[in-house]
């Protein structure tokens, strides 16, 4: 049954994901808790995108369990599932929008097809969604393909959020932004959280939206989480990884900034 | 099970109280905006409301109370009573769609109907010149790489040439062949009747050699290899990869359109030539057993009845084809924007577009050939 007042937004266990011989995630534990934003970092080709994949259901999993509001996919019913994945949003890394949709189209179509509303009042929930992430409605109407990278996003964050989730999952959401849009993108990520009280699930290698967005930080090395908790314990952590990741040049000129 | 009321209306003698509560959620939102539309316009008369047992709020129940409240005329006022941890969804809608969406522009459907043929009649235009420009591109890439052949792709050639000619030859001779077979068997059917069967190699030969081999030919090229390219080319197209070509200034029409016509032109005469040997066999084939003619009559009637300029009209249509074929698929693959419902649009076009072309330069080679007696 889909319980939405879990502590646990998200219980992975034992995790193991691989491609041939390859195994990209490796018994994999991690818990995250309902209404955090939750930050995961992990090097280029090590396995975040694998795991966001494997959470949402898109590749297979070899062991293991995934369980989402109490949700575990290999034996819920049906229904349920509907139900779960109406209630989580997706922004994917290139925005993932239906390029022959116009903006308003693609933010109504969630709602099209799960809820029986009528045009008017989809068309005015789509345009407060449209303004919630800082655009003017004047941009529903434009096409995906004439928008620019930071509008993407926020377009595609907007339809993440049309169904009002209760958790989205945002892949690398800051990169391709220039860092004022990056910075802008971190606090409406921020404002969102608050408003709509919702889980958020990021990858982002953004140093800075770590810092100033996320609750909780995992790192991922070698197919497993190598170090989990706050900024500070990133920072203590003693995983090679992990300390050439914070501890490196950009780590620590933006430790003596934060500390500044 | 009863589901839950979430709005009330009561009627007061100081006024009209809107009471909510339960879950005002996007599941519910269907039918919260039927009783939303439904409230009593009262706008003139005193309006509280008592929203403190509203369990659950989204901002589709935040946008329903939003716009009730709008059409009570009280925008300035807040809803009494809203639960605290609501507050900032509803204070964010609260700020939206106040500039209200713009409609769309009417168009009046005589001067839409004008409009249409006016727009497809430039569209018209504009392909025309399109077309040349490409023409003219090609010709000017081409006499580049015959001033400088070192500057011809080689190795992309011998690719396409790969993907367009060899790997096309088992489809080309099966359906070749069955049209051969075909042709071959109504043949026989109908000169039966006035005793003239054996003139089913003279109707084979003829009409294969000069007309259905290259046609067929033709026609499977534009669609298989010609709809690939425009597919191929367009999704270059939407990813910049034409854009990254040109900025290391090099010619995408060099790059990527001159292999891919030129290994046409080479493969389509290639081509012709074994679909209308296997079209003659299959028709051979069909004489053997449906009509009883032994193949060694079956070939000394045909070397009669055909001669050698029959196969060079067939044979000398078959690159003009393959030039009509690649080009087509190229203008229209770099013409793609960025959706995927126009690269599909371009894909469709292009081997419409292709498959006329092929026809029409058909028929004007067949009043050419005639013409010069051939």
């Amino acid at each position: 049954m889909l319980d939405l007042n879990t502590s646990l937004a998200i219980r992975l266990n034992d995790l193991v994901v691989g491609f041939g011989d390859k195994i990209v995630i490796d018994h994999l534990a991690l818990d995250v808790v309902a209404g955090e934003i939750f930050g995961l970092v992990g090097a280029s080709g090590g396995g975040k995108s694998v795991l966001l994949r494997a959470i949402l259901g898109l590749v297979p999993k070899r062991q293991g369990r995934i369980e989402i509001f109490g949700v575990d996919r290999d034996s819920a019913n049906p229904h349920d599932l509907q139900e779960l994945e109406r209630r989580w949003g997706v922004l994917y890394q290139q925005g993932a929008l239906f390029s022959s949709l116009s903006v308003f189209q693609n933010i109504e179509f969630p709602m099209r097809e799960y809820l029986d509303l009528s045009p008017r009042t989809m068309r005015e929930v789509a345009t407060a969604k449209l303004e919630m992430v800082g655009l003017a409605p004047e941009d529903g109407d434009k096409l995906p393909a004439t928008l620019s990278g930071g509008m993407t996003k926020r377009v595609a964050l907007a339809r993440a959020l049309a169904l009002d989730p209760q958790i989205v999952f945002l892949d690398e959401p800051t990169s391709g932004l220039d860092p004022i849009a990056a910075g802008e993108f971190d606090a409406l990520i921020r404002t969102l959280h608050q408003t709509l009280k919702i889980t958020v699930f990021m990858i982002t290698h953004d140093l800075e939206s770590l810092r100033t967005v996320c609750d909780r930080i995992a790192a991922l090395a070698d197919g497993k989480i190598a170090a989990i908790g706050s900024m500070g314990a990133m920072f203590e952590s003693e995983h090679p990884w992990v300390r050439s990741y914070f501890r490196g040049d950009r780590g620590r000129s933006l430790l003596r900034r934060a500390a500044s | 099970m009863k589901p839950e009321a979430l709005i009330e209306f009561k009627q007061g003698a100081d006024g009209l109280e809107i009471v909510g509560s339960g879950a005002w959620t996007a599941a519910n939102a269907g039918r919260l905006d039927a009783l939303v539309e439904a409230a009593p316009r009262r706008e003139e008369r005193h309006v509280k409301f008592d929203m403190a047992r509203v369990r659950e709020f989204d901002t589709y129940g935040a946008w329903l109370l939003e716009r009730l409240l709008r059409s009570c005329g009280k925008d300035l006022v807040s809803p009494q009573g809203l639960p605290d941890r609501f507050r900032a969804l509803f204070d964010k809608v609260h700020e939206t769609n106040r500039r209200g969406v713009s409609p769309g522009i009417r168009r009046n459907w005589l001067l839409g109907g004008v409009e249409k043929i006016g727009r497809s009649t430039e569209g018209a235009a504009e392909d025309a010149v399109r077309y040349v420009a490409a023409i003219g591109a090609f010709a000017t890439a081409l006499g580049e790489i015959l001033l400088n052949p070192r500057r011809l792709r080689f190795t992309s050639l011998v690719y396409q040439l790969d993907r367009v000619g060899l790997r096309s030859v088992p489809i080309i001779v099966l359906i070749t062949l069955l049209i051969g077979a075909i042709i071959a068997q109504q043949g026989i059917f109908h000169f039966r009747r006035f005793g003239a069967g054996d003139y089913v190699v003279d109707l084979i030969g003829i009409l294969v050699l000069r007309e259905i081999g290259v046609l067929i030919v033709s026609i499977m090229v534009a669609g298989r290899s010609g709809s690939s390219y425009t597919a191929e080319l367009g999704s270059m197209k939407m990813r910049e990869e034409i854009d990254a070509l040109r900025t290391m200034g090099r010619n995408p029409i060099e790059v990527l359109v001159l292999p891919r016509v030129a290994a046409l032109v080479l493969a389509l005469p290639l081509l012709t030539f074994i679909g209308s040997m296997a079209a003659l066999y299959g028709g051979a084939l069909v004489a053997w057993f449906y009509g009883g003619m032994d193949p060694g009559i079956f070939a000394s009637r045909l070397s009669e009845a055909v001669s050698i300029s029959d196969f060079e009209v067939g044979m000398i249509k078959s690159p003009f084809m393959a030039l009509v074929i690649g080009i087509v698929a190229c203008v229209e693959g770099l013409k793609v924007k960025g959706s995927a419902e126009s690269l599909g649009a371009q894909t469709t076009t292009s081997v419409v577009k292709s498959i006329f072309s092929v026809i029409v330069m058909d028929g004007l080679f067949a009043m050419f050939f005639s013409a010069i007696g051939m």
